[in-house]
């Protein structure tokens, strides 16, 4: 098993015909994830990469039975189309657009309360790498070659620091079970704790790895979910500990602002919760392989 | 986006908040001018820098007659002023703003903020006004009232009512500090703002209730939208690499370290500066140049990194995964072509066919100090440096 997406999960992409949707779809596909379809107002009933495109995300799911989607979709345009992957039944949408503003997102979160529980769409993103369940189903833009498939759970913000440690991982010979890339944003569809939350329900993942950054409570709150509900070991870097206070560290959420929010405090306040630090990211990989021969 | 205190008033007074009467001026005659136009026997001369904390300073003047506000403003213009914010360089002052001076009863804090624990606008108030929101919350955080705002309708009369009553505003003055509050709420909300903070908001001996000082912020992401806004930007208040590099689609902020980096991907960059300071170095700049590295973006980096002084080795770490490495690496000899750099150079490829990449850089003939992981590009950067000051 793994979380989110697996080698059934049925894709499809809204921004198809687009020049970064069209170049990541094919990406996916060729990584051999399940892709049925696409969305782009206004070019329905023509063919896309040998796949059908909807003028409503509604049609798409309706003809093809999707469950997922990923966003390429500018930013001004992104929240209207989250909302209606939402409306469609969706169940995991991955907005990769980076600068939305953020009233938008708050809107998106709020609308998505209208949803009895069992049929709210989880949003992952947005500003983010995606989702890969390494070996069965990519929905993102990562380069997938690098995620061996294995027990270890990864949630991020960063796309290329969540790269780094999935590669030092594969040259120690670590796998992963799913790695979601949450994004850099300040308000996002999905916390830290949601995906902790779901790795700890899965069978397939032992560990899990948490890269955090300056910025915002969701580490902090992530580590205190872990410390009170989870039985399987985390452990996690926090980027930032050199950045000023008071500066956005290009992520529009990077940027400290209250206590708790710089990577020392970060760290601390995980430490108390009984997270495993690796104290500077070239150690992701030793520290993660020390944690896993620990283990019973 | 951070704008001026004029600018800010000018917004909250469009939205119903009551603003002491006043006026931009750029030149000492102009202010005299000024102050004559608005009338009264006191004024406040206030430098209009991006900054809190300038009474402090001494950007802020009281004046009793015109001629004293044409010194004042004499004596501000043109100067940098340094505050607790600014950093040791300070902010430019190009424009002070004549005010009224209010007689002033009672001093409050109101303030809106986005609150990412709940993902939702909140604003703070205080009785303790003219202290910041970190005084306030270390040394009376009994006096600070938050109410949670659902974003979908709106803030409600009642919870402004509640703010107030909770402030003791003396019940004439209920209705109009609750239409303060529901004013600034309009504006953080329609306008995209990020932070909206009126410090002190006063109660005047003749029973106005008043803006005296305030800050706005904005949602960068949001500006395509909001072309008012936009308009409001003032360069001058930016320090300029990163007015440079947020006009090239580059993400900089300037440090006080002396190794330059140039790195793809925001959280990559922070962690290779952390990864420096491991390492016994100190970074310079943070500079995310995207998850593209583009040649054209990897040469703008290279002139913004190697503009600044205090950089004397620069070190690129690019993850490339889709953009694979050999591409990444063609877009380096290319920039180093048309930019020449006369300091050690450590470069660092990761992903995507990292091989070929390394392969093209060293057959270029390009003088540079090759690294394969983020700790060995770390320990040769600071060892460079090193090698440099024992010169």
């Amino acid at each position: 098993m793994s979380i989110l997406i697996d080698e059934h999960t049925k894709i499809i992409v809204q921004g198809f015909t687009g020049k970064i949707g069209s170049f990541h779809a094919q990406e996916m596909i060729d990584y051999g994830s399940n892709v049925v379809g696409g969305v782009t107002p206004g070019k329905g009933g023509s063919t896309h990469l040998g796949l059908p495109v909807f003028n409503t995300v509604k049609d798409a799911v309706k003809q093809t039975d999707a469950e997922a989607s990923i966003l390429f979709v500018p930013p001004s345009y992104a929240a209207d189309s989250a909302m209606e992957a939402a409306d469609a039944g969706i169940k995991v949408c991955v907005a990769i657009t980076d600068g939305i503003p953020s009233h938008d997102m708050i809107k998106v979160k709020r609308y998505m309360r209208r949803y009895a529980k069992s049929e709210k769409m989880t949003m992952i993103g947005p500003n983010c790498a995606g989702i890969i369940s390494p070996g069965k189903s990519m929905l993102g833009i990562m380069p997938g070659h690098i995620y061996k498939k294995g027990n270890v759970g990864i949630v991020g913000r960063s796309g290329t620091l969540g790269y780094e440690a999935a590669s030092q991982m594969k040259e120690l010979d670590i796998g992963v079970s799913t790695s979601v890339g949450i994004g850099g944003d300040p308000i996002n569809g999905s916390s830290f704790r949601d995906v902790l939350a779901r790795f700890e329900e899965d069978p397939d993942t032992d560990i899990i790895l948490m890269i955090g950054e300056i910025g915002g409570p969701q580490e902090v709150d992530a580590g205190k979910f872990a410390k009170e509900n989870m039985k399987k070991p985390v452990v996690a870097y926090i980027a930032g500990l050199t950045a000023p206070k008071g500066r956005v560290m290009g992520h529009a959420g990077a940027i400290v602002s209250a206590y708790g929010e710089s990577a020392v405090e970060k760290v601390e306040l995980l430490k108390e919760s009984g997270v495993t630090i690796s104290n500077n990211p070239s150690v992701i990989g030793d520290t993660i392989k020390s944690v896993l021969e620990g283990q019973p | 986006m951070d704008i001026h205190e004029y600018q800010a008033k000018k917004i909250l007074s469009d939205f119903g908040i009551g603003i002491p009467r006043g006026g931009i001026a750029y030149s000492p005659e102009n202010a005299e001018y000024k102050a004559k136009e608005i009338g009264g026997s006191r004024w406040v001369v206030k430098a209009q820098v991006h900054s809190g904390a300038r009474g402090k300073a001494g950007g802020i003047i009281v004046c009793n007659d015109a001629l004293e506000v044409a010194r004042a403003a004499d004596k501000l213009l043109g100067k940098k002023l340094i505050t607790n914010q600014t950093g040791p360089s300070g902010k430019i002052i190009n424009r002070v703003y004549i005010e009224e001076a209010s007689d002033i009863e009672r001093e409050l804090y109101l303030g809106l903020v986005f609150d990412r624990g709940s993902e939702c606008i909140m604003v703070v108030a205080s009785t303790e006004g003219g202290m910041s929101v970190e005084e306030i919350s270390n040394k009376k955080p009994e006096t600070i009232i938050r109410s949670k705002i659902e974003a979908a309708v709106g803030i409600q009369e009642f919870q402004a009512r509640e703010i107030a009553f909770n402030l003791g505003i003396e019940t004439g003055l209920i209705s109009r500090t609750a239409e303060v509050i529901e004013g600034c709420y309009r504006a953080f909300s329609e306008l995209d703002a990020t932070m909206v903070e009126v410090n002190p908001l006063v109660i005047t001996k003749d029973k106005h209730v008043l803006a005296l000082d305030c800050k706005m912020s904005f949602d960068n992401n949001a500006l395509f939208r909001r072309n008012d806004v936009a308009e409001l930007r003032d360069k001058s208040q930016e320090n300029p690499s990163e007015v440079y590099a947020s006009d090239r689609g580059l993400n900089y902020v300037g440090l006080e370290g002396n190794i330059g980096n140039i790195i793809n991907g925001a959280g990559l960059a922070m962690a290779s500066m952390d990864m420096i300071k491991s390492a016994g170095g100190e970074p310079a700049n943070f500079l995310d140049i995207g998850g593209g590295a583009t040649p054209e973006k990897i040469v703008k980096a290279f002139k913004l990194v190697s503009s600044d002084e205090k950089v004397k080795v620069i070190l690129v770490n690019i993850f490339a995964g889709i953009n694979r490495c050999d591409w990444v690496a063609e877009g380096i000899v290319q920039a180093l072509q048309t930019i020449k750099i006369d300091m050690p150079l450590v470069i660092r490829l990761a992903g995507t066919n990292v091989e070929k990449g390394n392969k093209i850089l060293k057959e270029s003939g390009i003088d540079f100090i090759e690294a394969h992981s983020l700790k060995e590009a770390a320990t040769k950067a600071v060892e460079a440096l090193k090698k440099i000051e024992v010169k």
